[in-house]
């Protein structure tokens, strides 16, 4: 089996849905923050793909759209060591408190 | 596995604000990212802006003024990125190579990117949801004429089919068929006729007359 990126004849009959949902602040957001570190040398499309493509299988498939894009950030800003995955699960605690 | 998806738990939703996690995720990220001076909440703004400024009125009027001028056209097909500056489109500001392909009575053109979304979006805007949709990335290739038909076109089984997959480095602009009846039309009304869909390849730019019928 191809890896779950590749998807060129993938075997299905599934019909194309063509509704398509207005985008959510927070996806726009997450687009933006990708275009902008790559202005800043930071991080380039072979790199996002890559990121994407190493999701396994199961996580590729539940995730929408800019969800894979989010975990595609977040799995390059560690590698680089520009954040840690401790200090986003704390800063994502931090702000959910304040939200409360 | 990643480390980012090892051992973490993802409830979809969050009761107490709706957010889904990867929404407070990303949100976490950023302001991480803006208190270590990596990047500002302004950048990020005018990042937003301008991935939604730009629109497929910006491929239509390509199109438009490549059926009213043929040197351009020919331009635009041999050498695009310079014949876009032309009108006004930078896409030299990045890698990115464009490559658009002319539809003919002989030869029609689908594109797809079936290894994830790769768009001509400084000419289209982003891509719409079924471009990026697992259904159409395993379809296009496979079965293109079938895919066509559920958008509402019949491509004539005498015209060749050529479906382009799209990379990260290699985009692709379909220009279509000018249609028929539009000899006395202006650019600007001619633009009208040119669809997102149509420059994809999944359909026939409009005609003058289900432009009259759908009005």
């Amino acid at each position: 089996m191809p890896k779950p990126h590749d998807r060129g004849s993938w075997p299905t009959d599934e019909p194309i849905d063509r509704d398509e949902h207005p985008h959510a602040d927070w996806e726009l957001r997450v687009h933006a923050l990708h275009q902008v570190l790559g202005r800043k040398g930071l991080r380039r499309t072979d790199e996002l793909r890559r990121a994407i493509e190493s999701l396994d299988s199961d996580t590729y498939q539940s995730l929408s759209y800019y969800e894979r894009w989010t975990a595609a950030l977040e799995i390059l800003v560690v590698e680089k060591g520009i954040l840690s995955t401790e200090e986003i699960d704390q800063k994502m605690a931090d702000l959910a408190s304040v939200g409360r | 596995m990643t480390e980012a998806h090892d051992g973490h738990q993802h409830p979809g939703i969050d009761g107490d604000d709706g957010q889904t996690y990867y929404a407070r995720r990303a949100q976490a990220i950023e302001a991480l990212l803006v208190a270590k001076g990596i990047c500002t909440t302004g950048e990020v703004q005018l990042a937003m802006e301008q991935v939604e400024a730009r629109s497929p009125a910006d491929g239509a009027r390509v199109v438009a003024h490549a059926w009213v001028d043929a040197g351009f056209k020919t331009r635009l097909l041999s050498d695009p990125i310079p014949a876009l500056a032309e009108l006004g489109y930078a896409l030299a500001e990045t890698t990115t190579q464009l490559e658009v392909v002319e539809n003919t009575d002989e030869v029609h053109h689908l594109v797809v990117c079936t290894l994830c979304s790769c768009y001509p979006s400084t000419l289209l805007g982003r891509p719409p949801d079924w471009y990026k949709s697992l259904a159409y990335r395993s379809r296009a290739v496979a079965d293109p004429r079938g895919v066509m038909r559920e958008f509402g076109l019949n491509v004539a089984e005498e015209v060749k089919v050529r479906v382009l997959d799209s990379t990260a480095d290699l985009r692709y602009l379909v220009l279509p068929r000018r249609p028929a009846g539009t000899e006395g039309l202006s650019e600007e009304e001619l633009a009208k006729l040119v669809t997102r869909d149509c420059m994809i390849g999944v359909t026939d730019a409009l005609s003058p007359v289900s432009m009259a019928s759908s009005a």
